[in-house]
């Protein structure tokens, strides 16, 4: 294997680095909303998100892909592949991301939101000063497997054509002739993104809780 | 509105009226025809055995529990549904719960500042003016950039004290704020409140500390079963109570101390 089959790789993983960032901004965003909204009181939104997030836990990425990208296609619309790719990696993580925040959100204790407002703070106030804060401490851990997870996840957007890092591997693979050399590296370059964000969410949640000591 | 229907007889001074207050938790009814009139300056004690409703009725003041029939005002203004109204209430009314309830991830000083901040619109270094000096008046001042976590807990609720009154409430409620205390630092904690009624503060003090009712206390409100059973000044409310229930709770309160 030599220079140029490992600088291909190195696009690969180009593309595995892109599509995780936009899972992980349209995740963050559209999934605290989520959060958000399953936790408002408000029946109607709670239930229509707790169908959300059971749709998208309850099939595989895979599938939520396909459908994104041929399965709209053939009721005419026409995605262009990185778009259906980006909405598909949205919904996915924020239904995951939804519904992890959903659960920090309700683990911090009643009283927080009882002492907010009976200081007069309202909702948005509630949320960004309070509870969000202590939420997000309670579900880094979860936070950050999920993230990993989504990176590695990335590798199924081959199938609308993205050469991301996995699927650049099995051409090199195919090329070469070395199955194990290809994917041995492969596997190198995933863990060099993947543990390094490990490391990073334990050395956040160490941080915060000396803070909170 | 229907103000004028139940709210006819309120006199002039009162800080706190409540007109056959009723409250249900589903089947249960929690408050049952609950009328107090608080006038400005006055403090109240309200005890009764668990599960009598003197929480909840409190809880109600400010709203953090609805209520199904009858009218609460607050300083004038009637407690209605509305955001409008309940904010109104709010900004008045100043809260202290049995587990302190302080925001764990700030200091104390930014647990002080906070509210003033964002719901009265108080600059910060006004908020924290304010703050240093009721932190001060609650002689902690010197634990202000410490976190909750690093104070005791008769440190925390005194915290939990000078928070509520950055606000400048007019009334300050207490839910059994020596209830999770150990012993020892219970007394810190009542001392503060006394300071606080000598200054002239409305106050409504659900507590079992039957000493403090006896020194602070204008009048003395016994609950059970979501009903005001007797309500009297302190001498009359301990030397001669009227009804047997009364009897048989001060008999179980005062063999406790």
């Amino acid at each position: 294997m030599g220079e140029a089959e490992f600088l291909f790789l190195l696009t690969g993983l180009k593309w595995t680095v892109l599509l995780s960032l936009v899972g992980f901004i349209g995740g963050g965003v559209f999934g605290l909303a989520v959060a958000l909204l399953r936790t408002s009181g408000i029946a109607p939104l709670e239930r229509g998100t707790a169908s959300y997030i059971a749709l998208f836990q309850g099939t595989p990425l895979l599938m939520q892909l396909f459908v994104v990208y041929y399965g709209l296609a053939l009721i005419g619309l026409k995605l262009d592949a990185w778009v259906a790719v980006a909405i598909g990696f949205t919904l996915h993580a924020s239904a995951y991301l939804g519904e992890i925040w959903r659960g920090s959100i309700e683990a911090v204790p009643k009283g927080q939101t009882e002492a907010a407002k009976a200081l007069s703070l309202h909702y948005l106030s509630r949320m960004k000063d309070v509870i969000l804060p202590q939420a997000i401490r309670i579900s880094l851990p979860a936070t950050v497997g999920f993230l990993v997870q989504l990176i590695k996840g990335t590798s199924l957007a081959a199938i609308v054509g993205f050469t991301e890092l996995t699927r650049a591997g099995n051409i090199i693979s195919n090329q070469t002739f070395k199955p194990l050399l290809v994917f041995g590296i492969v596997g190198i370059l995933y863990f060099l993104i993947c543990w390094p964000l490990s490391l990073y969410g334990a050395h956040l949640e160490r941080r915060m809780a000396t803070a909170s000591r | 509105m229907n103000e004028a229907a139940t709210s006819a007889a309120a006199p002039a001074n009162a800080m706190i009226d409540m007109f056959h207050v009723e409250k249900w938790y589903g089947d249960f009814q929690a408050l049952t025809d609950i009328n107090l009139s608080v006038r400005k300056g006055e403090k109240i004690v309200l005890c009764g055995p668990s599960g009598s409703g003197k929480s909840t009725l409190i809880r109600c003041i400010n709203h953090l529990e609805g209520y199904q029939k009858g009218e609460i005002r607050v300083g004038g203004t009637r407690l209605g549904d509305d955001a409008r109204t309940i904010d109104a209430v709010r900004r008045e009314v100043g809260m202290v719960f049995q587990h302190f309830n302080l925001f764990p991830h700030m200091t104390v000083l930014q647990n002080c500042m906070l509210a003033p901040m964002r719901s009265l619109g108080v600059g910060k270094a006004q908020a924290e003016a304010t703050a240093r000096e009721l932190l001060q008046r609650v002689r902690i001042a010197e634990q202000a950039e410490k976190y909750p976590a690093q104070l005791s807990g008769g440190q925390q609720q005194r915290v939990a004290i000078a928070r509520a009154l950055c606000m400048k409430p007019k009334v300050m409620l207490f839910d059994e704020p020596t209830s999770a205390l150990d012993p020892e630092m219970v007394k810190e904690v009542l001392d503060t409140m006394i300071a606080l009624a000598e200054e002239g503060m409305t106050m409504i003090c659900v507590t079992h500390e039957m000493g403090f009712a006896r020194q602070v206390a204008d009048r003395v409100i016994f609950m059970a079963g979501g009903a005001i059973v007797e309500e009297a000044p302190p001498e009359a409310f301990f030397s001669a109570p009227r009804h047997e229930r009364t009897r048989k709770f001060l008999g179980e309160i005062l063999q406790k101390h």
